[in-house]
């Protein structure tokens, strides 16, 4: 079967390329456009490390196909500061020492993001189940946690 | 020690050690540039796949590749005969990467094949044909001790038993510690307590799967790039397996997404390498998440009994333990580190653990956090749990009469010097969470646990720019923050900020050998080595101050980063900084460099604490925990955060393997959860904060005092939640994990005993 090409925008940036019929979009992210801040941890959508969004949702790469993505709008992890500037849950993940390996950190940062933007005051309950898709085997979640609620307040007080 | 040295380490101000500065590389790892080990690509890149058993034993009879060499695409298949012999040392390790003659675990890697992508490696596989005698097989640590079991290795003959055995079995060894007499001591018992326990199965569960890529050129010269605790390690055995001379192989770690233990070994590296060298063009493998949990190492699933005897004031009169461990296809579970641990926390005169090695077709086991310790502590801390109440006392006060102290002769051999028990003891006492109210269905656990904590082969170089910022070179993979504390440590000792340090982890080429990172080590042995580098540095630093100055070295001192005359006597000079002596370097006798090389000693052994809330639902027999407590000896916290980072992380994992996690295999020998949908482990909405209590008795071994933290953090919680279950279901629960259908069985059970 020949390749398809595929028109989409990611991070802001209209962006072309061409995959197989059976090719996820986490392994054209990482293998065809060097996106390789999505991380590969089971590619059955249980880890969530492979977190993108699309079109305002978060998904987990793994499960989407390359294909699907023409016209759609995607976001991940390498488009999420500002040039220079971090995102407030990126400084907090560092200030808040929300990360020991990091290998999660992509995925649930993405995460983190669309939940703010939908509820920009959560509890931490809120906090919890809106992280849930994501694994973390090093923190036990407790700074994760802290630090995600630290940035919406940041965010809240920055408005 | 002198107890006025000991003093000093106590009172001794810090700069920069006990604060909390951003790590280095944070900005990495949370904007996606950190690169992982899957994250590297080389021109010319093959992708190699590994065809795995399905079978737990079978003979391999033949394995025939030449459908698969002649699909197109098609670079390198290799197998277990294009691996070189290697000594007994390795000879495990190598044939878990590669079986020989039998397979021995469903997902033992039998051959593998290299192909220009992911799509044709994965259909070549299936067209290798592998021949295969179907053998029966054992997967349960007590029925592979049976007489009748299947026996895997026909030349295994226990070890520690006499008369010795005439027959193969699948029994390693056996193995004693203790001292005193333990029928004597029972006999002085007013209470005696006996149960059994079993524990299952459970994986590190690190998010990175394992991932590599190497490189042999037609020259033997070979690179590899891969995640792992222990890069001189991972070079040492591929070198072997490969034939190589190690100077002609040169490993790179690169950021780990996790290890746990479980990247303290190899499984595809040396396949990379071979499949390289046979291909001549650079192969990258990295495992699938079912790979990780069929094929690398998890822990040993185990069965134990204990039996402890106090009087009714709480003085225990005699401890013992049978630990039967089995550690997958080969020798070498944590039985002995088990057994070494389980009494230690406690001050005996009569403690006996037999150790028993043992077996089965799984997955090699592989090191995961304390390994052997958690379980051990799971049954002893149990039994401890359920005496305090036998003899109505409060389960801290019990093990506050028994603990060990400094002077006490552990249960293991040696005697402690000082140590931190006591100290978490009466601060888990104290907190408010151990006297806060409990609710219906509520119940709480406390259990205690002890790690020796590792020292080992270090090595790292410190380089001094002209501009007065430092290159720290160390050979220990970060795998929870290392480089920050390492920054520190240079920085306290060079009197400099944090900010003028950067700390890399140098390749295999570049600094001496460096055990892995693993035991708990990395503070304590690099940041040993770091200071003691640091100091090297600041003799030169000194000595070119002095030949500048023209005064003898001895007469010239160290201060908050400046080079000073000692006295008065010394002359009258303006103080140098670091920044102003190498800045002239070039001209007082070239570029200035602080080393160390040592193999550490006197790693301090640590103690932790933990209290937990748990509720049950007596409907379901779900188990949620409610509160956590982790109160831990950390001897000195060099980065507070990243300390209680350890300790939420471990007390997780550990509630994970209390709750939920069990590898679960079929009556056809299959592993059937090999995925994070059906091998559960703990996500956010499980769990609530976990606080952390830091407790400092420095280790005199250590110049700030540092002990390891990484490990101790996973040994009480297994006992610790199934102490705090077992109080609110109304039922002493000895069977992990606590999961809803076990619980509910006890309840269940207990109902209808009290109905008959």
């Amino acid at each position: 079967m020949a390749p398809i090409t595929v028109t989409t925008t990611i991070n802001g940036e209209a962006v072309s390329y061409l995959c197989e019929g059976d090719e996820t979009l986490l392994d054209v992210l990482r293998d065809r456009l060097g996106l390789t801040g999505a991380k590969e941890g089971c590619s059955t959508g249980d880890c969530g490390a492979c977190s993108v969004v699309l079109d305002g949702r978060v998904v987990c790469s793994c499960l989407v196909l390359g294909a699907e993505a023409a016209g759609r709008e995607i976001e991940t992890i390498e488009g999420m500061a500002d040039g220079e500037t971090l995102h407030p849950l990126q400084e907090k993940f560092i200030e808040h020492a929300a990360l020991q390996c990091g290998v999660c950190t992509p995925g649930i940062l993405v995460a983190a993001q669309v939940l703010l933007a939908r509820n920009p005051s959560p509890s931490e309950e809120e906090v919890r189940f809106g992280l849930a898709g994501n694994l973390c085997r090093c923190t036990g979640y407790d700074k994760i946690v802290r630090a995600v609620l630290d940035a919406a307040d940041t965010m809240r007080d920055g408005q | 020690m002198t107890a006025s040295s000991e003093n000093a380490l106590k009172e001794r101000q810090f700069k920069i050690v006990g604060t909390r500065p951003l790590r280095p590389d944070g900005i990495d790892k949370v904007t996606g540039r950190a690169r992982f080990g899957a994250d590297m690509t080389a021109p010319g890149m093959l992708i190699g796949k590994v065809l795995r058993s399905p079978h737990a034993h079978a003979r391999i009879r033949g394995i025939d590749a030449s459908k698969a060499l002649a699909l197109a695409g098609v670079k390198a298949v290799v197998t277990h005969a294009d691996f070189s012999k290697v000594g007994a040392d390795l000879d495990d390790v190598s044939c878990n990467v590669m079986a020989r003659d039998k397979a021995l675990y469903d997902g033992h890697a039998v051959a593998a094949v290299a192909a220009v992508s992911g799509a044709v490696a994965a259909k070549a596989l299936r067209l290798i044909d592998v021949s295969y005698e179907i053998l029966p097989h054992v997967t349960d640590v007590e029925a592979a001790m049976g007489a009748d079991a299947p026996v895997l290795h026909e030349d295994m003959f226990t070890s520690g038993i006499r008369p010795k055995p005439d027959r193969a079995s699948n029994v390693v060894h056996r193995h004693e510690f203790g001292h005193g007499d333990v029928a004597q001591g029972f006999e002085q018992a007013d209470v005696v307590v006996e149960r059994h326990f079993t524990t299952a199965a459970t994986h590190q569960g690190y998010i990175e799967p394992h991932a590599c890529l190497g490189s042999v050129g037609p020259d033997g010269q070979g690179e590899l790039w891969c995640c792992t605790q222990g890069h001189f390690y991972v070079r040492n055995a591929c070198a072997a397996m490969l034939g190589m001379d190690l100077s002609h192989l040169r490993v790179t770690a690169s950021e780990i997404g996790g290890g746990f233990g479980g990247k303290t070994t190899v499984f595809i590296e040396p396949v990379a390498l071979a499949l390289s060298r046979k291909a001549g063009r650079p192969v990258k493998v990295v495992m699938s998440r079912e790979e990780v949990f069929r094929a690398s190492g998890p822990t040993s699933s185990t069965a134990m009994t204990v039996k402890i005897g106090a009087t009714r004031d709480g003085r225990i009169t005699a401890a013992e333990a049978e630990l039967k461990f089995q550690g997958g296809a080969f020798a070498g579970s944590p039985v002995d580190l088990g057994a070494m641990t389980a009494f230690a926390c406690y001050d005996l005169k009569n403690v006996k653990t037999v150790a028993y090695d043992v077996v089965a077709n799984r997955p090699k086991q592989a090191a995961y956090r304390a390994p052997g310790a958690p379980m051990a502590a799971f049954a002893v801390e149990g039994v401890m749990d359920e005496l305090a109440g036998k003899i109505g006392m409060d389960p801290i006060a019990l093990r506050l009469k028994n603990a060990a102290e400094a002077g006490t002769q552990s249960s293991y051999g040696p005697k402690f010097g000082p140590i931190g028990f006591v100290e978490t003891l009466v601060a888990a006492r104290e907190h408010a969470h151990y006297s806060a109210p409990l609710g219906p269905h509520q119940g709480r656990g406390v259990a205690s646990g002890f790690w020796f904590n590792f020292g080992g082969q270090t090595c790292v170089s410190l380089n001094l720019h002209a501009d007065g910022s430092v290159a720290l070179a160390v050979g220990t993979p970060d795998i929870g923050g290392s480089r920050a504390s390492m920054g520190q440590m240079a920085a306290e000792e060079l009197g400099i900020d944090y900010d003028k340090i950067h700390t890399i982890i140098a390749d295999t080429s570049s600094l001496g050998y460096n055990d892995i990172s693993e035991g708990s080590r990395v503070t304590f042995s690099t940041g040993l080595a770091t200071i003691q580098a640091a100091r090297d540095a600041i003799t030169k630093l000194c000595g070119r101050a002095a030949q500048f100055w023209g005064i003898p070295e001895d007469a010239v001192v160290w201060e908050d980063g400046h080079a000073r005359p000692a006295g008065a006597n010394a002359g009258d000079f303006e103080p140098l900084s670091l920044a102003e002596i190498a800045a002239t370097a070039a001209k007082t006798g070239g570029p200035i460099a602080g080393h160390c090389e040592i193999s550490a000693e006197g790693a301090g052994v640590s103690f932790a604490t933990h209290i937990v809330d748990a509720e049950v639902d007596p409907e379901t027999g779900r188990a949620q925990i409610l509160r956590y407590t982790v109160v831990q000896d950390a001897g000195k916290a060099i980065h507070p955060s990243y300390v209680e980072g350890q300790y939420q992380g471990g007390a997780v994992q550990g509630i994970g393997w209390a709750l939920n996690e069990e590898y679960i295999y079929g009556d056809d020998g299959r592993l059937q959860n090999p995925s994070f949908l059906d091998y559960r482990i703990p996500v956010a909405s499980d769990l609530p904060m976990i606080d952390t209590v830091i407790v400092e008795v420095p280790n005199p071994g250590h110049p700030y005092g540092v002990r390891g933290v990484g490990e101790t953090s996973i040994v009480p919680p297994l006992a610790a939640v199934a102490n705090a279950v077992s109080a609110a279901a109304g039922v002493r629960l000895t069977e992990l994990p606590l999961s809803p259908p076990r619980v509910l069985e006890a309840i269940d059970g207990m109902a209808a005993e009290d109905e008959a």
